[in-house]
């Protein structure tokens, strides 16, 4: 018995590397196109040649262990690895076909089209007005007060806030629950009018109501944004996703339809994880 | 994809779906033994032990509810995934079937009675030799199960054709011996069934084969070998 576990523990995995696009998705023109990526944090490398396109009408889900490199692989997707002085990002990631590591790339502008929603929900200690009016505001996009309170109004009503805080639009965002204040978080991104919506881990600070809210919002904005999301929790990837990509020490192990990854993954390796075998 | 060694992070999940493949061994168990026996008890008209046959029915299918209700747990608390979701769902459609094929020697064994009196005509010799290869093409395919081995599945798959050709040759006696003498009619009508009945053991085995192998690969055995064919046609 011991003798065929050390055989069968020594295979290597046989599926053959990952498509950048799921065969599904072969010759559809992807929003984003990320291509040879690698990520290092002074010496130490976290991405490893990842490629990986992602789609306007779906969701993708990014998973896999802690340390895999699924969080800074979605960050770079924004440049929002620019800010942290070691990490170095090579490799070419295009949105609609533009360079985002262009010179002529506007880093504010981009991440204006490709917003943001963290673990934490982080609402600016202002009203819950101010939170979403001063995306705007800084970009631009409003001329006149009754523009931008109808900005306010249909970024909070597609994030399926506005019926809770209509009434007390002045009151600090901090002063919401948990759930409530990271769909504040998402009505805020979606305020500058983004194309592309990257969340990292958005649920994991709320209790499971709050969380079925956030899946919800995220299964409507689907086809209005393209979306990526970050999730530990694999029930979560199945149910609001439509392709998943299997991230392990900071390689893409595996890229393909949702249902197909969770009922009949290739690699061993995304078996492993997603049964609860890893490690 | 038959190179699962690493059990689950949490040892509990393996033993639940260990306990599964148990409840479903010991469902092929007993439903191997009470088709060998209802046709030991034909041959030699044993009455007695073809009542205990029809009541030993009550066994499995208490099994086959056992066997659901833990497979729903499973799901419920497991949230099983891929490969361990694939053989949930297996055991939960494979007992099912078992305990269908226990139906078939409860049916045979109430039939025996009826055929206490007559003599014995050909096509009984021909039964324990068909009976013996589908009892093993359900004894095969249950290991094949609990051991998640695909290719031991499709073998079991391409043996059904054996007990196919014992039911038709059976069944051209029958029809011969009806024809020859209008007094055979009623004991062959009976010995028709059971023929059926076992053909019918061998079909159900042959579903498990696909159940089976579509647990372990994640690939549906007639497109495998609709694409083999397909293959073999381009050469």
């Amino acid at each position: 018995m011991n003798d065929i576990t050390t055989t069968k523990a020594e295979k290597v995995d046989t599926a053959p590397d990952p498509l950048p696009v799921a065969e599904v998705d072969q010759g559809r023109k992807p929003k984003m196109r990320a291509q040879h990526v690698n990520v290092f944090y002074g010496e130490k490398q976290a991405i490893n040649d990842v490629s990986i396109n992602i789609f306007d009408d779906k969701v993708t889900a990014f998973i896999g262990p802690s340390g895999c490199g699924k969080s800074t692989f979605l960050r770079t997707l924004n440049r929002m690895n620019d800010t942290i002085p070691s990490a170095r990002v090579t490799g070419h990631i295009e949105l609609d076909g533009e360079d985002i590591h262009a010179p002529a790339m506007d880093v504010v502008q981009l991440r204006a089209r490709v917003g943001m929603v963290f673990q934490k929900p982080n609402p600016f200690p202002k009203s819950i007005y101010e939170n979403i009016a001063y995306g705007p505001r800084i970009h631009g996009l409003t001329s006149s007060k009754s523009e931008m309170d109808q900005i306010v109004e249909s970024s909070l009503r597609r994030a399926g806030l506005w019926d809770e805080v209509k009434d007390r639009l002045d009151e600090s965002g901090t002063a919401l629950s948990g759930g409530q204040q990271q769909r504040l978080c998402i009505a805020r991104a979606i305020a500058v009018d983004p194309e592309v919506i990257l969340m990292d881990e958005p649920c994991s600070a709320l209790d499971p109501i709050a969380t079925a809210k956030i899946e919800e919002l995220i299964h409507e904005l689907r086809g209005r944004y393209a979306i990526a999301i970050v999730t530990h929790n694999m029930q979560q990837a199945a149910r609001v996703s439509q392709r998943t990509a299997f991230f392990h020490l900071g390689e893409l192990v595996e890229y393909g339809k949702t249902s197909e990854i969770f009922t009949n993954p290739k690699a061993k390796r995304t078996q492993d994880y997603i049964t609860g075998r890893y490690g | 994809m038959n190179e699962e060694t690493t059990g689950h992070t949490l040892k509990a999940f393996d033993d639940d779906l260990n306990r599964l493949r148990a409840l479903i061994s010991q469902m092929g168990g007993l439903a191997e033994h009470a088709i060998r026996e209802a046709i030991r008890c034909l041959q030699t008209r044993d009455l007695d032990a073809a009542k205990e046959v029809i009541a030993n029915d009550a066994k499995l299918d208490a099994l086959e509810i056992e066997t659901e209700k833990r497979a729903i747990q499973v799901i419920a608390l497991r949230a099983p995934m891929a490969g361990d979701l694939r053989d949930v769902v297996a055991a939960l459609k494979i007992s099912a079937v078992v305990e269908r094929i226990g139906d078939y020697a409860k049916n045979i064994a109430k039939r025996i009675p009826k055929l206490e009196a007559s003599r014995d005509i050909e096509p009984l010799s021909l039964m324990p030799e068909m009976a013996r290869i589908a009892t093993e093409m359900v004894h095969d395919v249950l290991n094949a199960f609990v051991e998640r081995d695909a290719e031991a599945a499709m073998r079991v798959y391409e043996r059904d054709q054996a007990v196919d050709d014992f039911y038709n040759s059976i069944f051209r006696t029958l029809l011969t011996h009806m024809m020859e003498n209008q007094h055979n009619i009623g004991q062959a009508a009976h010995l028709l069934f059971i023929a059926k009945n076992i053909e019918r053991v061998g079909d159900h085995a042959t579903n498990i084969a696909e159940m089976v192998y579509y647990a372990a690969t994640g690939e549906h055995l007639p497109d495998r070998i609709a694409k083999v064919e397909e293959g073999e046609a381009d050469n």
